[in-house]
Parts: structure tokens; sequence; C-alpha cells
């Protein structure tokens, strides 16, 4: 858990969801620890688990004997979030926009484009199979009762 | 009568199937295929075809239960049914909107408005 408001994580893990998960939930309560609240943590959330089902379900194809790395800094003004698989990568570059008329209502593909929307950056590597994700924290704005 | 586990049903008197749902964060690979089934299962077993997804309590969902939601949406209007949306918290609506599901799905702020527009 962080201290001195800075917290840092830096694993290979195994191929699994449930590992995983819970280093999402190691990063979300740390946050929560370095005063990261609201629609911030919804995005980084949202962002942060497309790159790790991504990693685990497309990139290391499940594979259990395959490790998935990640890298994860949390400070009260920015977080950066690496995953890394083993993955062959893809081509990040020509993925498809899922909001084309003709991909809208089709189940798939939004992974990677709300990554992009959500945070501050999303870079990938030349192979495609690491992303690296910054966040800055919002400015805070009032809370609005719209639907 | 189906028993489901990740959604409860409750007919509102006029032909609308209301849906809620178990889970608070909907994001274990698991319980979304088990979510995926349990939605198509109303259409295809029980034949509702007017149904309302009521998110109110729902903190998060991943894309993947996004994509069940396209796939339900799909087998309603091929059941020539209407499927609508409320409750959706302000942060899942920035989603619908991000991928432009907002589009793809009538959103309603409330159970109420959701219910009155099915009369419409």
């Amino acid at each position: 858990m962080p201290t001195s408001q800075h917290w840092q994580f830096d694993q290979h893990l195994a191929n699994d969801l449930d590992v995983g998960h819970a280093a999402i939930e190691d990063l979300m309560n740390a946050l929560s620890l370095c005063g990261w609240e609201g629609a911030d943590l919804f995005r980084i959330q949202m962002a942060v688990e497309e790159a790790v089902v991504n990693a685990i379900e497309h990139g290391n194809k499940r594979d259990p004997s395959k490790l998935v790395h990640i890298v994860f800094q949390v400070t009260p003004e920015k977080v950066t979030m690496m995953i890394q698989d083993e993955g062959e990568g893809f081509d990040h570059r020509n993925v498809a926009d899922p909001t084309e008329d003709e991909l809208v209502d089709k189940p798939r593909g939004r992974g990677v484009m709300l990554m992009r929307e959500l945070m501050s950056e999303a870079i990938y590597n030349e192979s495609g199979n690491q992303v690296t994700m910054v966040k800055l924290r919002s400015k805070p704005e009032p809370e609005s009762s719209e639907s | 009568m189906s028993t489901h586990r990740r959604i409860s049903v409750i007919d509102d008197g006029s032909g609308v199937s209301v849906v809620r749902f178990v889970d608070k964060k909907i994001v274990d690979s698991g319980s979304i295929e088990q979510l995926g089934e349990e939605m198509n299962s109303l259409v295809t077993v029980e034949k509702r075809n007017m149904i309302l997804l009521n998110f109110e309590g729902v903190e998060f969902m991943s894309s993947a239960a996004l994509n069940k939601l396209i796939s339900l949406n799909t087998k309603v209007k091929a059941a020539a049914g209407r499927l609508k949306i409320c409750g959706l918290r302000a942060e899942i609506k920035e989603v619908f909107t991000i991928t432009r599901l907002d589009r793809v799905f009538d959103l309603r702020k409330t159970e109420a408005d959701a219910i009155a527009a099915f009369k419409l």
C-alpha cells in the first residue's frame, strides 16, 4: 500500500484473470489512498481492465505458461500503467473504428478505443504487445444530476 | 419459471420485463458469460421481447459486458421486440457516448421514463 503518497507495483504475473484482477484491485486501493476519486477512478479501472484482459486473453491467448508484466506507478496527480504480454502483438495502427456505422452494433472491438479515449495517453510499443497508459488527475468539476 | 443468478426479472404488469443486475461490478469473465446467457434466455427461452435493463446500483462494467448488451439487442430486434436501458450512472453513460452505443440503445434516465417510453 502507498506510503508518502506514492505507490509502485512491478511484477511478472501468472497469465490468469483472477491474478490480473487482484493486481487491479491493489491499484484501485492505492489510488483511493492517494486521493483519487470519482470519474477518474472509474476511467482508470475501465482502461486497465481492458488492457489486462486483452493481455491475458488475446496477447497470451490464455496460455498458463506465459506471464504478464505489469507496472503501476501512482502519485496523487498522475498514474502510469504498463501492461506487457508475451504474445506476438497486433497491428495497433490499423484497429477498425468501432463507432463506424457498420461496426457500431457489433459485439467487439471497443477495448483499444476506450483505453485511448479514457486515458490522457495510451501508447503501444512497435509490436503491439505492450501498452503504456498515463492518466493525469482531472480538475474537480461540480456534480451534475443530468442523465 | 427460469432461475437466474446474475439478474432478477420482474414483470411490470404491462408486458415489460424489468431486469436488474445482481453484481455491482460486472467485470468477472465467468459472470459476464453467465449474464449474457441469462439475458439471451429471456428472449430465446422465455420469449420476452419488451425488455428494460435497469442499471441502478451497477457501479462498473467492462466492454465485455457491453458486448453482451449488444448481442441481447440483436436478439430482441430479431424477435421484433424492444430493448431499453435506464439507471446508468454518469461514468457508464460516458462509455456509451464514447463508443456511440447511445445511438444503438434507447437510454432513459429512470425506470418510470423508460416504461412510459414503451407505451409511445
